[in-house]
């Protein structure tokens, strides 16, 4: 056998196992959408969004979770976008080589990979157990804390990404390093930067672990953050283990309705800058 | 001053001045910037020794010399870009309107407004042509719309770029071509008004055609501006320059007018290096 024909042969059996392994990786990803697409659709109709979970039994929909869902990560994000930005331009533009960029940035990562029920137990310590227990404070704070390592570090490489020319020509026409970068390197990063925070918001909808130790659950309406706090992972947790039937349809409904905020999420941070991040 | 018929450059003081033969195309100018001993350290590496020369009011020098000879790094000196990295150091004196600007109270962004940098690649701000020549005057000074208008086209008609961009203004810097990106570049650089414009190897990102334009827009610009380049291009450098300076291993080997530095160099080791029999 030649050299030739050899690399050929070699070069089809590659082809055709990383076709393989994309092939298991896509069917897996198709059936968990088929299936939430076909239990949660079922689910969907005005009270769903309209009334609150309700008993055994009852009739009621899932609007105070989501409610309540939107209020936590939303305020997590309000909060965790312009800290986590801050830090990053911190890392990447001034603290690059100082120790305590290194340290950050070390610790930031720690954070980064912390699974989420360890940040829970840490807010249910600091916060819950000392102070009047369960709230949508603790809630939003232990969603925060999840989501501003992402941001951090996203916006951190983002910067990096931005080659140095660029800076020194913006500081060659005598800006001061805040208008450098607040015009000119935070710009062209903006739209990585952007990915980032709708990435982490996408992860942090989700999460269940920290707010069971946080915000718990509220089984009615409540927009007292200061009460414990209805959301939809909790709800979701809560009714999928329950031997009810309705309870399992409504689950199904809430599990349909993150994955298809999350897939809004992801469509919307690639659309919006497809053509910057192709630059 | 020291004329020796030999074309011995160094006169008695030890400053080398470019040698002006009788009948020189180079009618004589003042003095824009004047290095006394400069030294330049990357860390322990000594890149540019001891140099004394003077660059001349509204005239073209050239800085030419095999790669790592320290022209790119005395240019880069002469606006302090060196600032920006802590490992790097100058010393000696760069004498500018009387002041030595490697002093430690020298105000960078007030002097960078005077000595204005090109770099060689195109580094187009991701923002829109308008706002790419606007950013740096935008720094300094205090406009009205309308003098930030005429401000604006007067430094792209200054940099042979008006034409092209006038009915696209508000289209991103990035979507120009390679040329006109560099030409946007040069504009933004000379709407800041600068009296010396440091040009860093300005073509060689470019194809034929653009960089002809631009070495037009250099002897054009000289009117305005005193003009220092780095290139690897000779020709280049002959085409476009009053006064030659042939640097190697970080010292000034020959400093003169254009013409004689090519047509009748002093030194065996500039001869050898224009001629290509270098090394």
């Amino acid at each position: 056998m030649n050299v030739r024909s050899r690399r050929r042969i070699v070069n089809g059996l590659a082809l055709a196992a990383s076709l393989a392994a994309m092939a298991f990786g896509l069917a897996w990803l198709v059936s968990i959408l088929w299936n939430v697409i076909s239990l949660g659709i079922a689910g969907m109709s005005v009270s769903l969004f309209t009334l609150e979970t309700p008993p055994p039994g009852g009739t009621g929909g899932l609007g105070n979770a989501i409610v309540g869902s939107v209020i936590m990560v939303g305020l997590a994000t309000l909060i965790g976008t312009p800290v986590g930005i801050l830090a990053g331009v911190f890392l990447a533009e001034y603290g690059r080589r100082s120790w305590l960029g290194a340290v950050t940035r070390f610790v930031n990562d720690m954070l980064l990979s912390a699974p989420s029920i360890v940040i829970g137990l840490f807010v249910y310590a600091i916060m819950v157990a000392r102070f009047g227990g369960f709230s949508g404070w603790a809630g939003v704070l232990a969603l925060t804390l999840l989501m501003l390592p992402v941001v951090v570090r996203t916006t951190e490489n983002m910067l990096l990404l931005v080659p140095n020319s660029l800076r020194e020509a913006a500081i060659a026409l005598g800006a001061p390093r805040y208008r450098v970068i607040a015009g000119v390197t935070l710009r062209a990063a903006r739209a990585g930067v952007i990915t980032g925070v709708l990435l982490a918001l996408a992860r942090i909808s989700g999460e269940t672990a920290p707010l069971l130790f946080t915000s718990l659950s509220n089984q009615f309406w409540s927009i007292d953050l200061a009460e414990p706090m209805a959301n939809l992972p909790v709800t979701i947790f809560k009714f999928a283990m329950s031997p009810f039937e309705d309870w399992q349809r409504l689950a199904w409904a809430g599990v349909f309705l993150i994955t298809m905020g999350v897939l809004v999420l992801n469509i919307v941070a690639r659309t919006l800058f497809k053509d910057e991040l192709k630059r | 001053m020291n004329m020796h018929t030999n074309g011995a450059r160094q006169a008695s003081d030890g400053i080398a001045r470019p040698f002006v033969a009788q009948g020189a195309a180079v009618p004589p100018s003042s003095v824009a910037l004047a290095l006394r001993d400069f030294n330049f350290y990357y860390g322990k590496f000594h890149a540019i020794k001891g140099v004394s020369m003077e660059i001349f009011q509204n005239r073209v020098t050239a800085f030419i010399g095999p790669s790592g000879c320290g022209k790119s790094t005395l240019l880069r000196s002469l606006n302090r870009m060196y600032d920006l990295y802590p490992d790097q150091r100058a010393e000696g004196q760069l004498l500018f309107h009387g002041d030595n600007l490697l002093d430690k109270g020298v105000d960078l962004l007030d002097l960078r407004a005077r000595i204005g940098m090109v770099f060689q690649k195109p580094t187009p701000f991701p923002m829109s042509i308008y706002d790419n020549v606007a950013f740096g005057v935008r720094m300094h000074e205090r406009l009205s719309r309308a003098e930030m208008d005429e401000r604006v086209e007067w430094a792209l008609t200054k940099a042979a770029l008006w034409g092209e961009v006038k009915s696209i203004l508000g289209r991103n810097g990035a979507s120009l071509s390679g040329g006109q990106q560099q030409r946007l570049c040069i504009a933004r650089g000379i709407a800041v008004k600068p009296e010396v414009l440091l040009l860093d190897e300005p073509t060689s990102a470019l194809d034929p055609i653009s960089t002809a334009r631009i070495e037009e827009l250099v002897t054009e610009l000289k009117s305005d501006f005193t003009i220092a380049i780095v290139t690897h291009n000779m020709q280049q450098a002959a085409r476009v320059s009053d006064y030659t300076a042939y640097m190697y291993l970080g010292e000034l080997v020959e400093y003169g007018v254009t013409s004689q530095i090519f047509l009748k160099p002093a030194k065996k080791e500039t001869e050898d290096y224009i001629t290509g029999r270098f090394g």
